[in-house]
Parts: structure tokens; C-alpha cells; sequence
């Protein structure tokens, strides 16, 4: 076999793309079809039912479950504030009654005669789904969602922290292999997209935060740093959701890796343009990957076939993803056809690179990528 | 639908994995029923497919060619029944693609009813996301938050026993109402709920649960009384469930239903039911690992009573990284003979996570990933055990004379000196490159006691031999013990604890192989015996150390080879390393020397190479 499909990431200089922007019940869509929208356009809104209360009125007023229901104040249904009467007993000979208020504001869900249990629900929760990425709205479904397109630039990361953001892209080093530190950083930077080279400290990161910058993106961080930044060690590659002010996206993976030319260069001709960026990750099956995406309205470029993997074939160039040569880019020499004893001794299908150095090496085909040409 | 049993001389059976759907070929050869050929494909549940048979005919379009025998129609249905060397007699599947069975299970109390629930939906082969209970230390509104977050793919509700509590029961009902779960398959899909807790409550569950998205299945009580389980009904329910809501939802799964001759079962299901019928039908007691990239799943039968548990976040790709922040980088690197860099191995752990598709080239890197693996089976092992347990909560009538030996309830049944057979299936201990490797990771990991037969899964067809059992028990039996499992030998190991170097047991054996010595506390031997050799071996233990019939006493057991051979392990139990780092590397050092584990690798080039490379 001449060829085998390898995995890539996905880095193109212009694709049309399109972003579904979904509620999470039904609500009301803002937009209509041929709609034009910016990034922050809130697009779609709903009210989620409040928080649920239980309160078990029964022991507070302590009556039987079956004579909670006569006591309310409030039947199922009716809403309440905080602090007004909620339930009120009898009391002896219409004196001594005790009055229960309520601890929340809402409305009466259940009453429960079984186990005394009252269910309040608190106010709707306001939900808003922002366009994310500016362009025209091709497609609305009803009370759900709609769909937004626009032709971009597209570079997909390998690992992130942080939900969706944008701002406008600011090359903070002079080459791909630069480490990204504090001092490359400044005030002036804040809301911005901020693209490193190599490996991005931890000090960066923090510094970043405290000048307001929306998103740094990276060649690779120390899985040390990792630990530090979200304040604990991460398990397994599910992301997306916190809230620490900043979107982290790193383009190659762990270590001190540097950004691919080509990554770096795309970045370099969008510098000043408007990106959105989201660095939730999923590795699991249905991989989500982090991405930065730039928004092509009034810039002129012509669209290119997009990368993200395809068939290993003599001559293409790949970069070697595990040890023991981590990082090393080079080109596909031969493609044996007979699985390979490897130096753990496992048997594998391999490739031979020929590596940016001149070297060859042997390296199971499982573990490289494709990169650009 | 009635089979024939009598007249079925070729089965076609498949696994639909989250990734890869394998089919093997099951052949009457002379009378005897052997698997013969394997194929596999990339499961098709995802768009642009989106139709889990795609993958399935794919799977088995690789056995039919590799077999030279027709298995499919045009169509890319099965081509039943055998006829002049096509088709096949019997098709039958299992399933856990989509993420498997999620459920999420609630009892009153955290270690009874709720511990039960727990037990039924893990023994039919679910996922557990979580487990509501009135003693969970939750307040009401965090557990409501909770379920409301889940989106389990349908809920098991128990408590109380058979006239005991309604009250608390109810109240679990009224959490789960309001919460209004959202169930994985869109808003159309109606939450399946089961019931099954005290009967004197399910008139109130009923009410309380009267919505029109949920539908409610009630069944029996999974505990009826304190000191008795009854999981069937339960665990059956669970299964129909998952056939008629479930399974109906998955793309392409309502075809391949059709396409079946017997019931689809989730695939832990159907592992879980091939170990408990060889358990039952050898009167031995096993346990069985499937250590995969996400999750690692332990099932054990100890006296007839099953129990699995899935450690969902222990595994070597994708959740590598949590195997290492669980154990400790130190608890992991205890199994590494030299030294290696923590910063450069944090960050390769993470790299592995984030690129899971990974393999180690190097032997470095092997033997690091063999260290993890042996602690995930470890902490998977260490939380079966606190899982697999004598009921919690029943009271026991004790004598005068039972002062100072009867256990309380709630003791874990799992006694690795009773282990008769434990069984490994997984990639990083099915291709492992040297069968030593695999064994040493079983007995570093499980640290069996006494005298324990070890095997792995060959190809991973026990989901496969599952449902067989379900369908033809005589043809399941008989590919299981020829074909599914390859032996690597039998582990003797003296439970105590002594000083390094004295006597620790003497043995002597005699059979198909002859030999004797003296193991002594810290040693590791291997004696090759090969896989269909026999012997008795007699050990006497030296004073404070057990080899199955008690302190310092005589024991003799039989014993079979393997591709391994026997291990005879001095090392105590439990298993210490010592804590001074070039101290356990050294220990360890003697121990890979003398179980050949790396004896065929370029170790010492390897090594200049990852030096040079660093």
C-alpha cells in the first residue's frame, strides 16, 4: 500500500465556513435569512426555567405531609417573593400560628401530600447565544437556532482552555520558535488576540489576564504551567468551560514546541484583523478541537484547498508527534509495506522521514501528522 | 424466535465499538466449534455515515474475504443461512458504540438501596454518571442542579425495602420531576425510568412521575429485604430498555436489530455473562480487565456472585493523564528501572492525551506506559473491591464464640487467595510485545495470592462469546476456552510480609515438569512450562506466610503452564517497593532481569537514544 490516511489539523489561508448558533431549549431567534452580523450580535434568546427549591414544609411547620397542601398560602402555580408568607398553620384556636416565609422568590411548582415536600422554582434564567463569528445568516430554524457564514481563515489548535471570545489578532513575538513571556505582553494589547511562537510561560499567561487580553494563542506550554493556570491537574481533555478571564489555545501540544511556519505566517498576514476564537476541546469520540477563526469580509485572498490530513504519500511533509522525536518535521522518504519491529518491540506499520536535518528515521505511521507544504 | 441448535455450523458475530466494529467467524471443525477468522472496520455511527450496519458489513465484508466465503447479499445484509460454503447459520451482536449505556441511578441510601441500583446497572453493562442518594451530602437543589445537567439515556430509581420507607422513596421521585433531565437524543426522546424499589411506594412514584416525557417501567424490588438482592428483574428491564429506547435512537441500529437473530446486548453485558458462565461452569472464581484509552471495566464472579465496575477515568490515552494525577507521577515511576525526567514525561503524558492515537516506538516509552498501566489496573482493582461487597447494612446474629472473628457487612468479597483465574484484555496488555510483560503487569497490578491462573483475551472476543452464551452456551464454552483465551501461566504468590532474603516459602514440582527450590522474601522466578504441560507443585511456607491453607502450612495445588510459565513470587503480599528511589530501582531491575521482560529489545541503545534526544 503507497498511501495510508494520517490525521491533520485543519489550517487554511481561506474556507468558507459556517457556525450553527443553537439555544439550549427554545426560545426567539433575532435574525432573519441574508441577515448580516457582527461577532457580539445576540442572535437567539431564551429563558431557562429558574432553580429548583425544595422545601421540606412538612418538618418546618410540623404538620403531617397530607395536611401541608390546606396550610399554603400559595397554591401550585402561583408565584411568591422572597419573604412573604409562604404557609401558615392553624394554630390553636386561631392563636399561636406559625408563619412560614418564603426563602426565595418564585413560583409554587409542587405540593407534595406524600412527603410534605413544596417545590419552588426560582425566576427564568436569561440565556443569549451570540453570532461568535461575524457574517450573513443563510439559515434560521425556528425558536432553535440559526446558521452564520462567512468566508475565513481557519486554524484549528491542538489543545485550549476557555469558551468562545474575539478580538483583534496581535503578533506579540518575531518568530514561530520565540518563547511568549510577561515582557512581550503590554497594556495596550488588552481585548486582543495575542499570538505567540513557542512555548507560552506561565507568567505570560497570568500577565495576559491582567491586562484584559481576550486570548492568547501559542506553539505549546509546560504541562507545569498547565496545572498552575486553571489551578489544578487536568484529568482528562474535556475544556471549554472555564471562567478565568482568558481563551488559551495552543497550536502544537505540550513542551517547548514551536508554532508551524505556516500557522505563524497566516497569523502574520491577519495581524489587525478581527478573530473569534473558542478553546474548548473535547478528545473523546466526536473530537472538538479549539479554533481561531478570521472573519474574510473586505480582504482579498484567494481560497486554497483546506489541510487537515489526508494520505501519506512519498515526498509529503509531516511532523513526528511522540517521542523520542517529538516535534521534528520532515518528509516522507518510503512508505515499507511490512510492519516494523520496533525499538519497544512491538510490531507496527512504519514510514521512513527524512528529517529537516538530512537524517532518516524509522517512525510508526501512527504516530505523525501532516503539515503544509 | 426459536434457533436450531442442532444445525448451526457457522456464526457470524460482531462487537459495534465506539471506534471500530470487529467481526469474527465462529466454524464447526470437526465438531467442535473454533473461531477462524477476525475482521474489523471503523465504526459508522458518526455523519457522513451516520449507520452503524455500514460498518458492519465492512467489518465482515474483511472476514468473508479473508475466510473465501460469501457473508453478505448485495444489499450489504447478512446472507443467511450456510449454504454451499456462503453465508451463515446464526448472526448476533453487541454494542457500544454512541458511548455505551448512560444511566444514572438513585436510592435512598447511599450504601444499600442506592449501592444496589448501582450493582444492577453496572452488571447490565451501563455507564453510571452518577448516583442520587438521601444521604449524599448534597443539599436537594444541588442534586436537582445535577440531574438537570446529566444526560443519562434513561434513570434507575430504587429504595426502600418491601415496606419499609415510602416516604424517602417519593421524595427522590419528586427531585428527579422538576429536574427535567435532557436526554442525549433530543427533545423528542421520552426518559426511560424504571422503578424498582419498595412496592408499597410505586402508586406515589407513579404520580409523582405522571409527565409526559418520562416514561415509567416499574419492577420488582433490586432490594426486597436488607440481606437480600434481587437484580434480575432490574438488570433484564435495563436491557429491554436499552433495545427499545436506547438502541432504536442510534443511527442505523433499528436495521441492524432486524438483521440479528438474537437480542443486541451492551457490550460490558456480554462479557460480564462469558465470565460468569465459565465461573459457573468450572466452579472457579475470575476476575476480568478490559483496560481501553478512556476507561478500565473489572468484572469478578467470587462464589457465584457477580460484580463489574467501570473506573471511567482511568485508562491509557485519553484519560492517561488522570491515571498519573490520581496514582502520583512518584507511585507511577516506583515501576521504572531508571531514571527519567518528570517535566519532559508530564508534558509527554499530556502530549499522549491530546494525540491518543499514539504509540510508543521507544522501549522507554514503553516501559513508562506499562508503569502507567499498572496503576490504573491498580486504582480500577482497589475501587472494585470497595464496590464488590457482602450487603451493606444487614444485621448479623454473632455467638460469644464469633466476638473476635465476625466481619461486619459490607466487606468486600473479592479475596485475591480465592482467585482461581484472572483474565486481561486491552491494547497495552493484549499487544503487549512480550507475553512476561503482560503477566507482570497482572500480577504488579492485581497481586493475586496463593495460586492463580493468568490469561488473556487473544483478539478481544469475549463481548463476541457473550451473547453467544446467551444463544448457544455449548458453542461459546467451547471457542472460550480454545480460542479466546491464551494462557500465560500460573502465579504463585505467599501473602505476608518478611525481610528481604530469608526463607519465604520452599516448593517443589513434579508432573510434566520437574523442579524445586527455595524462594525467598524479595525473589521473582520464572520456571518455563509450556502451555499444555501439568504438575503438582508443593510449597511450605516459612512461618507468617500463607499459600492458601493457612500460616506456615503445607499446600499443594495444580498447576498448568502457559506461554509465560509460572511465576513463582516471593515478593509478599501486599506488594511493597522500597521508597528509596535507587533502591526500587534496583528491585526492579532484578525483577525485569529475571522475568526476561525486555530481554529481546536494543535496551541499551535505546536508552543512549533518548538520552541524545533529550
Amino acid at each position: 500500500m503507497a498511501h495510508a490516511y494520517t490525521p491533520g489539523l485543519k489550517v487554511t489561508r481561506r474556507m468558507t465556513h459556517q457556525v450553527v448558533r443553537m439555544l439550549p431549549i427554545k426560545g426567539e431567534v433575532n435574525v432573519e435569512v441574508g441577515d448580516t452580523v457582527d461577532a457580539d450580535k445576540i442572535v437567539a434568546a431564551t429563558y431557562m426555567p429558574g432553580d429548583v427549591y425544595p422545601l421540606n414544609m412538612a418538618n418546618l411547620l410540623a404538620v403531617p405531609p397530607k395536611d401541608v397542601a390546606s396550610l399554603m398560602l400559595q397554591k401550585e402555580g402561583e408565584k411568591i417573593e422572597e419573604g412573604e408568607p409562604l404557609a401558615e398553620t392553624a394554630g390553636i384556636f386561631g392563636k399561636f400560628k406559625k408563619i412560614y416565609k418564603s426563602p426565595y422568590s418564585g413560583t409554587v411548582e409542587t405540593i407534595s401530600d406524600v412527603t410534605g415536600q413544596v417545590i419552588l422554582r426560582g425566576p427564568d434564567i436569561p440565556v443569549e447565544v451570540k453570532a461568535y463569528m461575524s457574517g450573513k445568516v443563510i439559515d434560521v430554524n425556528p425558536e432553535v437556532g440559526c446558521t452564520i457564514e462567512n468566508d475565513a481563515a481557519f486554524i484549528q489548535g491542538i489543545f485550549g482552555i476557555g469558551g468562545e471570545t474575539f478580538g483583534t489578532i496581535n503578533i506579540a513575538v518575531d518568530s514561530p520558535d520565540q518563547t511568549l513571556t510577561g515582557a512581550d505582553l503590554s497594556e495596550d494589547m488588552r481585548g486582543c488576540v495575542v499570538v505567540g511562537g513557542a512555548r507560552m510561560t506561565e507568567e505570560s499567561i497570568e500577565t495576559a489576564r491582567k491586562y484584559g487580553i481576550a486570548a492568547i494563542v501559542s506553539g505549546g506550554m509546560d504541562d507545569q504551567d498547565l496545572r498552575d493556570f486553571p489551578g489544578y491537574d487536568l484529568g482528562v481533555a474535556i475544556t471549554g468551560s472555564e471562567k478565568k478571564g482568558i481563551t488559551v489555545v495552543l497550536t502544537e501540544g505540550f513542551g517547548d514546541i514551536a508554532m508551524a511556519t505556516r500557522t505563524f505566517e497566516l497569523f502574520k498576514t491577519f495581524e489587525g484583523h478581527r478573530a473569534s476564537v473558542n478553546g474548548a476541546t473535547q478528545i473523546r469520540a466526536g473530537v472538538m478541537r479549539p479554533e481561531i477563526i478570521i472573519p474574510l469580509d473586505a480582504v482579498s485572498t484567494e481560497a486554497e484547498p483546506e489541510h487537515s490530513g489526508g494520505f501519506l504519500e512519498l515526498g509529503k511533509p509531516l511532523r513526528i508527534i511522540r517521542d523520542p522525536y517529538f516535534g521534528m518535521i520532515g518528509t516522507v522518504k518510503t512508505l515499507p509495506s511490512d510492519p516494523h519491529v520496533l525499538d519497544s518491540g512491538s510490531k507496527a506499520r512504519v514510514l521512513e522521514v527524512e528529517l529537516s536535518t538530512g537524517e532518516a528515521v524509522i517512525v510508526p505511521r501512527a504516530n505523525v501528522e501532516l503539515i503544509e507544504a | 424466535m426459536t434457533i436450531d441448535l442442532e444445525n448451526i455450523n457457522v456464526i457470524l458475530a460482531t462487537d459495534c465499538g465506539s471506534t471500530t466494529t470487529k467481526a469474527i467467524l465462529i466454524e464447526k471443525v470437526d465438531g467442535t466449534y473454533r473461531q477462524t477468522y477476525r475482521g474489523e472496520a471503523p465504526t459508522t455511527v458518526e455523519k457522513p455515515f451516520a449507520n452503524v450496519t455500514i460498518g458492519v458489513t465492512n467489518s465482515v465484508t474483511e472476514v468473508a474475504e479473508l475466510a473465501g466465503r460469501s457473508l453478505t447479499n448485495d444489499d450489504g445484509t447478512i446472507l443467511q443461512p450456510a449454504k454451499d460454503g456462503d453465508g451463515c447459520d446464526l448472526y448476533i451482536s453487541t454494542s457500544s458504540a454512541g458511548g455505551g449505556l448512560q444511566m444514572m441511578v438513585a436510592g435512598v441510601i447511599a450504601e444499600m438501596t442506592a449501592a444496589s441500583a448501582k450493582r444492577a446497572a453496572l452488571g447490565a453493562g451501563a455507564i453510571v454518571m452518577d448516583v442520587i442518594s438521601t444521604n449524599d451530602k448534597r443539599r436537594p437543589h444541588e442534586q436537582i442542579q445535577r440531574i438537570r445537567e446529566l444526560r443519562p439515556d434513561m434513570i434507575l430509581i430504587s429504595g426502600g425495602t418491601d415496606g419499609g420507607t415510602t416516604e424517602k422513596v417519593v421524595q427522590l421521585a419528586e427531585l428527579i420531576a422538576p429536574a427535567k433531565p435532557q436526554p442525549r437524543f433530543g427533545s423528542e426522546y421520552e426518559m426511560p425510568i424504571i422503578y424498582a424499589g419498595n412496592k408499597d411506594a410505586s402508586e406515589e412514584v407513579e404520580k409523582s412521575l405522571d409527565e409526559d416525557w418520562i416514561d415509567l417501567a416499574i419492577v420488582e424490588n433490586l432490594r426486597p429485604k436488607l440481606e437480600q438482592e434481587n437484580l434480575g428483574p432490574a438488570r433484564d428491564k435495563i436491557h429491554d430498555v436499552f433495545l427499545e429506547h436506547v438502541m432504536a435512537h442510534a443511527p442505523g441500529y433499528e436495521m441492524l436489530m432486524d438483521w440479528t437473530d438474537a437480542d443486541i446486548m451492551p457490550t460490558p453485558g456480554a462479557v460480564g455473562d462469558i465470565l460468569q458462565t465459565i465461573a459457573k461452569k468450572d466452579g472457579i472464581n475470575v476476575v476480568g480487565v478490559d483496560i481501553g484509552g478512556a476507561t478500565t471495566d473489572v468484572f469478578s464472579v467470587f462464589d457465584e456472585t457477580f460484580n463489574r465496575t467501570v473506573s471511567a477515568n482511568l485508562g491509557m490515552s485519553y484519560s492517561i493523564s488522570n491515571v498519573c494525577a490520581e496514582a502520583t507521577m512518584p507511585n507511577v515511576l516506583r515501576w521504572v528501572h531508571f531514571d527519567m525526567d518528570e517535566r519532559e514525561l508530564r508534558n509527554r503524558v499530556k502530549n499522549k492525551m491530546i494525540r491518543p492515537t499514539t504509540i510508543p516506538q521507544s522501549l522507554e516509552s514503553l516501559i513508562f506506559e506499562q508503569a502507567v498501566a499498572r496503576e490504573a489496573l491498580r486504582l480500577a482493582y482497589k475501587q472494585h473491591k470497595e464496590f464488590a461487597t457482602t450487603l451493606k447494612g444487614v444485621q448479623q446474629q454473632r455467638t460469644v464464640g464469633d466476638t473476635f472473628s465476625q466481619q461486619s457487612s459490607g466487606n468486600t468479597i473479592v479475596d485475591n487467595m480465592k482467585l482461581n483465574l484472572l483474565v486481561a484484555s486491552g491494547g497495552v496488555l493484549s499487544h503487549a510485545p512480550s507475553m512476561n510483560q503482560t503477566a507482570m503487569m497482572l500480577v504488579d497490578a492485581f497481586e493475586p495470592e496463593g495460586c492463580t491462573n493468568l490469561a488473556k483475551d487473544s483478539i478481544f472476543m469475549m463481548p463476541h462469546l457473550g451473547v453467544l452464551s446467551a444463544v448457544h452456551p455449548e458453542a461459546a464454552s467451547q471457542v472460550f476456552e480454545r480460542d479466546c483465551l491464551i494462557y500465560l501461566g500460573t502465579c504463585i504468590a505467599a501473602k505476608g510480609v518478611g525481610k528481604t532474603g530469608k526463607p519465604c516459602f520452599t516448593w517443589s514440582l513434579n508432573g510434566d515438569v520437574t523442579a524445586s527450590g527455595t524462594c525467598n522474601f524479595g525473589d521473582l522466578e520464572r520456571i518455563a512450562m509450556g502451555p499444555e504441560q501439568k504438575a503438582t507443585i508443593t510449597c511450605e511456607p516459612a512461618k507468617g506466610f500463607d499459600l492458601g491453607a493457612g500460616s506456615g502450612k503445607k499446600v499443594s495445588h495444580e498447576v498448568r503452564g502457559g506461554t509465560v510459565g509460572l511465576i513463582i513470587d516471593g515478593r509478599g503480599r501486599p506488594l511493597g517497593l522500597p521508597e528509596d528511589r535507587q533502591e526500587c530501582q534496583q528491585t526492579i531491575s532484578t525483577w525485569v532481569e529475571n522475568m526476561a521482560l525486555y530481554e529481546n529489545q536494543r535496551q541499551d541503545e535505546e536508552m543512549e537514544q533518548a538520552v541524545v534526544t533529550a
